[in-house]
């Protein structure tokens, strides 16, 4: 296990080094504008030009600059925005707060919500609850983050909303303590978590019915189990299995995708919003430090995932 | 067991009525069966209609004795012993008739009493020991908790019991495969297992659905004799569901042949291989190989296949199958009697007894259901697809 680990671990470094690599190829390439011509400010002449490419390290050869890159990464080191010439480092340990507020909070709800309603909905197919939970993941699967988002704000923010019930938009920045941090959440999270709880809903009731016609069900009644222990210690065991599968890639497809669509609506100070930032003024250090950040935890969080399918699952063995 | 014409009469005010447990309606006679079915009728419903998968079957158990009832797929074996336990219970199942356990109709009996039954007086096995343990909890851990969930006891003596029990059914080293997981067992061991994991409670009863049917031949004896063992041992009554009639030929008492959702023939073993009297259990003897006829005899299967469950005709299920119907069948299912005089051993058939034994005498000495039939002076149709 400690092997398989480590294993694991080493091959997560390969991969941020290739994911790096490969967004410092895509930024290098694409028209975005010449971050240098970007901060000379008006017709700039030829030496002034070549004095801030150079202060930037952009006139060396292009392995030597993704070679430092990575070295100073390694050492925790970003180096600076090439738009504002702040430090990176200090600017994405702050992003970074914000994001993990966002990204835990959601997943509780994702989770804890689908637990709820895929639970209900597998034990009481059929019924009332069953048919209204599923048409609503239905609804939640098809909303796009961003929409749904809006959504939220114009009925529930206390600034835009028609009922003001949450904080809205740009509210985390202002929030001092925990608690009003906390609340400035409530709409994130639950828009992040929407689509997501709506997906593992219908997996998990899905998966449940299949496990509940298990032979190993029958065993478990056979031997005067108590309905509750038959579904909530057997069924449940084996149904969990395929949604920790998806887990793993699903946790990185709401960091890097959904995340930053939802700070973006929010205005939530995180990575996602910085690097959307950054997106929209080519400003490639940036872009690669968030990039960098990001492959990060999705690959720390596939790790976890597939760490925890073991613990469920005797038969699986990592070595 | 007992003819189902039997009258099992209820105790007349003895004083040992005053004695029965709360709730129980009749107190259990000393020579009342373990085990007595009455006219058991089990159905479905399904969007084609009602299938009825237990048409009215009735047999008893006596402690310490063993029952086989074999069928094909589909007959209702299985169905029938599920719904003793109340596995089949749903609100598109209907249940009648009758199942006296000790004296108690089980299939009046609430869920949550039932569950205490379950496990703790009757317990149950099943044809695949793989999926039917839970695949991610050690095996100690799932025999402890059949054993706590009907004993108020530690988790340190449950696992005692469960050490005990492996030992019993012969799993080697049993105080540290305790902690293995069922796949790091082998078909047979795993058949060990679940053997002992239903008889930690020392129940009165086994229900062993197809307990051989997914394990190699080698193995199936193995299993077959342990269970034998543990009978003598521990006196437990078995009901033994298969469709092997080699299984039962070793190991039971009595024998019920089901088709279709009744019982056709019931006789002591001794009686049913010696002189089957129903023409579908002559199908299935001629069906298995046999070591005291020539090689060169062939095995017949039985031409065509089961009727379709839903809206069964009130008929003899057998007869579009039977290659003897002709000129002796009457219309109407026939009832289930005792036969040309043999006391205990009932068929569902209304072929005269001179009929039968001309017929069995053929099939016995390797003829073929053509052959038998012919002597049998009974016409034989065309081919029939």
């Amino acid at each position: 296990m400690a092997r398989y680990i480590i294993r694991r671990l080493l091959w997560t470094v390969v991969t941020l080094v290739v994911i790096t690599a490969v967004a410092y190829f895509l930024f290098r390439v694409l028209p975005s504008g010449d971050p240098v011509r970007a901060r000379a400010g008006k017709a700039p002449t030829q030496e002034r030009l070549d004095a801030i490419r150079a202060s930037l390290g952009l006139d060396n050869p292009w392995y030597q600059q993704l070679g430092d890159f990575l070295w100073n990464a390694a050492h925790f080191d970003f180096g600076r925005s090439y738009i504002s010439d702040a430090e990176l480092r200090p600017l994405i340990l702050d992003a970074l707060g914000a994001t993990t507020w966002l990204v835990v909070g959601a997943v509780i709800v994702w989770l804890s919500a689908a637990a709820i309603v895929g639970t209900i909905s597998a034990l009481r197919r059929g019924s009332l609850p069953d048919r209204v939970a599923m048409g609503g993941a239905l609804v939640a699967i098809s909303a796009p983050v961003y929409w749904l988002g809006l959504v939220a704000l114009y009925l529930f923010a206390s600034d835009i909303g028609q009922f003001k019930i949450f904080p809205g938009a740009g509210s985390y920045s202002s929030a001092g303590n925990v608690l009003d941090r906390a609340e400035a959440m409530i709409l994130p999270w639950f828009v992040l978590a929407a689509a997501f709880s709506a997906v593992y809903a219908r997996l998990l009731r899905s998966s449940l019915l299949e496990s509940m016609q298990e032979d190993y069900i029958r065993t478990a009644r056979a031997k005067g189990l108590s309905e509750r222990r038959v579904i909530f210690k057997h069924a449940t065991r084996s149904a969990i299995t395929p949604l920790v599968t998806a887990l793993g890639v699903d946790v990185g497809l709401l960091i890097g995708g959904n995340a930053i669509l939802t700070e973006s609506v929010f205005n939530i100070p995180g990575l996602g919003r910085l690097s959307y930032d950054a997106i929209q003024r080519g400003d490639v250090a940036t872009i690669q430090a968030t990039v960098l950040f990001l492959a990060f935890f999705v690959c720390i969080s596939a790790l976890i995932v597939d760490l925890l399918y073991a613990l469920i699952d005797p038969r699986v063995k990592y070595e | 067991m007992t003819d189902s014409q039997d009258p099992i009469t209820a105790p007349d005010g003895a004083p040992d009525a005053t004695a029965a447990p709360a709730g129980a309606e009749a107190a259990p006679r000393a020579d009342a069966p373990l085990l007595e079915v009455r006219d058991l009728r089990v159905g479905f419903d399904s969007e084609d209609g009602l299938v009825q998968a237990v048409g009215g079957i009735s047999y008893t158990v006596e402690a310490g004795k063993t029952l086989g009832i074999v069928g094909e797929s589909g007959s209702g074996k299985s169905v029938s012993t599920m719904t003793l336990m109340g596995l089949t219970r749903s609100s598109s199942t209907k249940i009648e008739g009758e199942v006296l356990f000790e004296g108690r109709d089980l299939l009046k009996t609430t869920t949550e009493d039932l569950r205490k039954v379950r496990g703790n007086e009757i317990a149950m096995i099943f044809q695949d020991p793989l999926s039917s343990l839970h695949p991610f909890y050690r095996i100690g851990a799932q025999i402890i908790e059949a054993v706590r969930a009907h004993n108020d006891v530690t988790k340190k003596q449950a696992r005692a019991r469960a050490v005990e029990m492996l030992g019993l059914v012969g799993i080697p080293d049993p105080g540290r495969r305790v902690d293995s997981y069922p796949h790091e067992f082998s078909g047979g061991m795993r058949q060990r297992v679940m053997i002992a994991m239903a008889l930690a409670n020392d129940p009165k009863l086994l229900i062993a659905d197809e307990p051989t049917t997914a394990l190699d031949v080698t193995v199936q004896k193995q299993i077959l004799e342990l269970m034998d063992r543990l009978q003598r041992e521990l006196g437990t009554a078995i009901v033994i569901i298969t469709h092997d009639l080699g299984v039962v030929a070793e190991t039971a008492d009595d024998i019920a042949v089901m088709y279709a959702g009744r019982i056709v023939e019931r006789a002591s073993v001794h009686d049913l291989f010696s002189h089957p009297r129903h023409p579908y259990t002559w199908g299935l003897l001629r069906s298995i190989p046999r070591l005291d006829l020539p090689r060169d005899v062939e095995l017949v299967p039985v031409d065509g296949r089961p009727p379709s469950l839903i809206g069964l005709p009130d008929d003899c299920s057998f007869r579009a199958r039977c290659p003897y119907a002709a000129g002796c069948c009457r219309p109407g299912m026939p009832d289930l009697l005792e036969a040309d005089g043999a006391p205990g051993h009932d068929v569902r058939c209304t072929m005269p007894p001179e009929r039968r034994a001309t017929i069995w005498g053929v099939l016995a000495d390797g003829g073929t259901p053509e052959a038998a039939a012919e002597k049998a002076g009974i016409p034989q149709p065309e081919e029939v697809a």
